[in-house]
């Protein structure tokens, strides 16, 4: 319990920490806001009302402890050129980007697993050597690629779905999960590679132990030692790849929305950088870094439940 | 696993193992050949425009035609260089400074170690592509600053294995030895331990190429890095995406060039890697 608190503490304070440095950077490059919004046609007093307005003329000290406390309020700036609230913006994007990344996380489990444990199991058979060679040339193909080629063949040859025939989550959510599953595949392929090449390798690893060789002087058979015994300590380095692949997946969620043209927040990160429309450039990325350090956290407490001895000494 | 640990043990001895480096090397020195190939004996430009559109591979065009009726192979040629060069870059100074501050790091420790580390650790927790991305926005798009950003997003895995290698090296004999002898702690440091980690650092150093080709081939893809019409590979890739069921070869061409480069790379790095690391 100690143990949890402490690591939900040092999550708040990296949270801070990483605002305050992107708050800081943002607000450097970002010149003269008020200029920005209101034109440099603005008689001098204007500007100063509305910089008086938006807070541009307080300490940045407080100008951060403003933008913070509206941020947690839901209240995320006003962008530039759409002169709309950030929140608003965003609003309809971030579940789909999400969904996306959450979804390529299951399919990717749903893959990685099973073949990790096959070809672990069966290490050195003539379809662990095929899946192999597979699995190296799955991680080299970018996943931009594969989606092109995914949309081609599943929408084109196959007519499983419609390319750029997206269906909001609103109207349908199950034709919303079938039309991302194939963008999630894309997605989750490179990345479940590694997933299983990692595995087989941590099985191998532990097959080769003293307690292996024990459990099988019990009477267990090779199931019973893999799935009771071998499994539980090979999965640990899994775990952690595990969590760092979420943080993987949503980047990946990000360039493969363009192939299959889905409504994420990709596009809207994308032109909000070409227009340096930072209010929406800054919410994207505070709320990726939310959800990435978030992750972390909750990697970290589950490895500690599966693994009691670590941070033991901490 | 059958019959219990000895037999699995041998069994592990046993598998097959191609020697993966010669086999990567071979796909990277294909590539480099198709380069200085297209760049001695192409007749045409990357950017010559030609009136014969989408016209599929022949001995001509040996990868067909774009929307625009460019020279594929040309234009891949040309692309080839670039993603080459955004991810020589990227790796020389993320190996770079991730070498130097991880070798600080680790040979020092103390509190400096303790602040660095923990930049390095928050920095690694995000993919490369993202932090590009963030800094792309900070500092603007363009082929360079591209390579500026990636390169900055690379030095935290550097800075993790060159760290742990020298935490591992400074308490070795040797080390302790020179020190003994008066030798100065840089001098140590780069004289007597870093040529000890070559073997680390060069698998390290193929896998990060590995990992810029992909992060850059991302990015371009995305839009952000060389302008066109001097596209880099990805940038290729999203611009025929429109025309791959009419014209499949423009897509697959560059694609084709940017999985044997990766193919190649990681190749060379697991090689390297199951050398190094022995495997037992």
């Amino acid at each position: 319990m100690r143990f949890i608190l402490k690591k939900i503490a040092s999550t708040v304070f990296t949270l801070l920490a990483v605002s305050l440095v992107l708050f800081i950077s943002f607000d450097l490059i970002s010149g003269d806001v008020a200029t920005r919004l209101i034109g440099t046609s603005a008689t001098p007093e204007r500007l100063a009302e509305a910089r008086a307005q938006l807070g541009l003329d307080q300490p940045i000290a407080v100008q951060y402890l403003r933008w913070l406390s509206d941020f947690v309020t839901g209240d995320w700036g006003v962008s530039y050129i759409y002169k709309q609230p950030v929140s608003e913006l965003l609003a309809a994007k971030l579940p789909v980007t999400l969904s996306l990344a959450l979804l390529s996380f299951v399919l990717m489990c749903l893959i990685a697993l099973p073949m990790g444990i096959f070809t672990g199991k069966h290490a050195g058979s003539r379809l662990d050597r095929v899946l192999l060679v597979v699995n190296q040339v799955i991680m080299a193909i970018p996943s931009f690629l594969s989606g092109i080629l995914i949309s081609w063949l599943f929408g084109m040859v196959l007519h499983l779905f419609s390319p750029g025939g997206f269906v909001s989550p609103t109207q349908d959510l199950a034709g919303f999960l079938a039309y991302l599953a194939f963008p999630a595949i894309a997605i989750a392929l490179p990345r479940a590679a590694q997933t299983a090449k990692l595995l087989r390798g941590s099985i191998l690893e532990e097959a080769g132990k003293n307690y292996t060789r024990t459990a099988y002087s019990r009477g267990n058979d090779t199931n019973g030692v893999l799935f009771g015994h071998v499994l539980k300590n090979a999965f640990l380095p899994v775990i952690t790849f595990l969590g760092m692949s979420l943080a993987n997946l949503l980047a990946g969620s990000l360039v493969v929305e363009r192939v299959f043209n889905i409504p994420g927040i990709s596009n809207t990160l994308l032109t909000s950088i070409g227009n340096r429309d930072y209010p929406v450039v800054l919410a994207i990325v505070m709320w990726i870094a939310i959800v990435i350090i978030v992750v972390n956290l909750l990697v970290d407490i589950s490895y500690r439940v599966l693994d009691p001895r670590i941070g033991e000494e901490d | 696993m059958r019959q219990g640990t000895n037999t699995l043990r041998q069994r592990i001895k046993e598998l097959p193992r191609p020697d993966l480096f010669c086999v990567g090397l071979a796909l990277t020195a294909a590539v480099l050949v198709l380069v200085i190939l297209g760049v001695i004996f192409s007749p045409f430009g990357a950017t010559t425009l030609t009136p014969d559109r989408l016209q599929p591979p022949s001995p001509g065009h040996l990868m067909g035609t774009d929307k625009m009726g460019r020279d594929v192979f040309a234009r891949v040629t040309y692309g080839t260089r670039i993603t080459l060069l955004v991810a020589l870059g990227t790796v020389t100074i993320g190996a770079g400074v991730g070498t130097l501050l991880g070798a600080i790091c680790g040979y020092f420790g103390g509190i400096v170690d303790e602040i660095v580390m923990r930049v390095m650790d928050a920095l690694f927790a995000f993919p490369n592509v993202l932090l590009a991305l963030v800094f792309v926005s900070l500092f603007g798009s363009g082929t360079f600053k591209v390579m500026w950003a990636l390169g900055i997003a690379f030095i935290p895995s550097f800075a993790r294995v060159v760290r742990g290698e020298y935490i591992r090296c400074k308490h070795l004999d040797y080390v302790k030895n020179a020190r003994l002898q008066g030798v100065s702690d840089l001098r140590v440091i780069f004289v007597h331990i870093l040529p000890n980690i070559n073997g680390v650092l060069l698998s390290n150093l193929l896998i990060g190429f590995n990992n810029a080709v992909l992060s850059e081939a991302a990015l371009s893809y995305l839009g952000i890095g060389s302008q066109p019409p001097f596209d880099s590979l990805g940038q290729m890739v999203s611009a025929s995406q429109e025309v791959f069921f009419a014209a499949p070869w423009t897509v697959l061409g560059p694609g084709l060039v940017i999985i044997v480069m990766v193919l190649g790379f990681s190749l060379m790095g697991e090689g390297l890697r199951s050398d190094t690391e022995g495997l037992e």
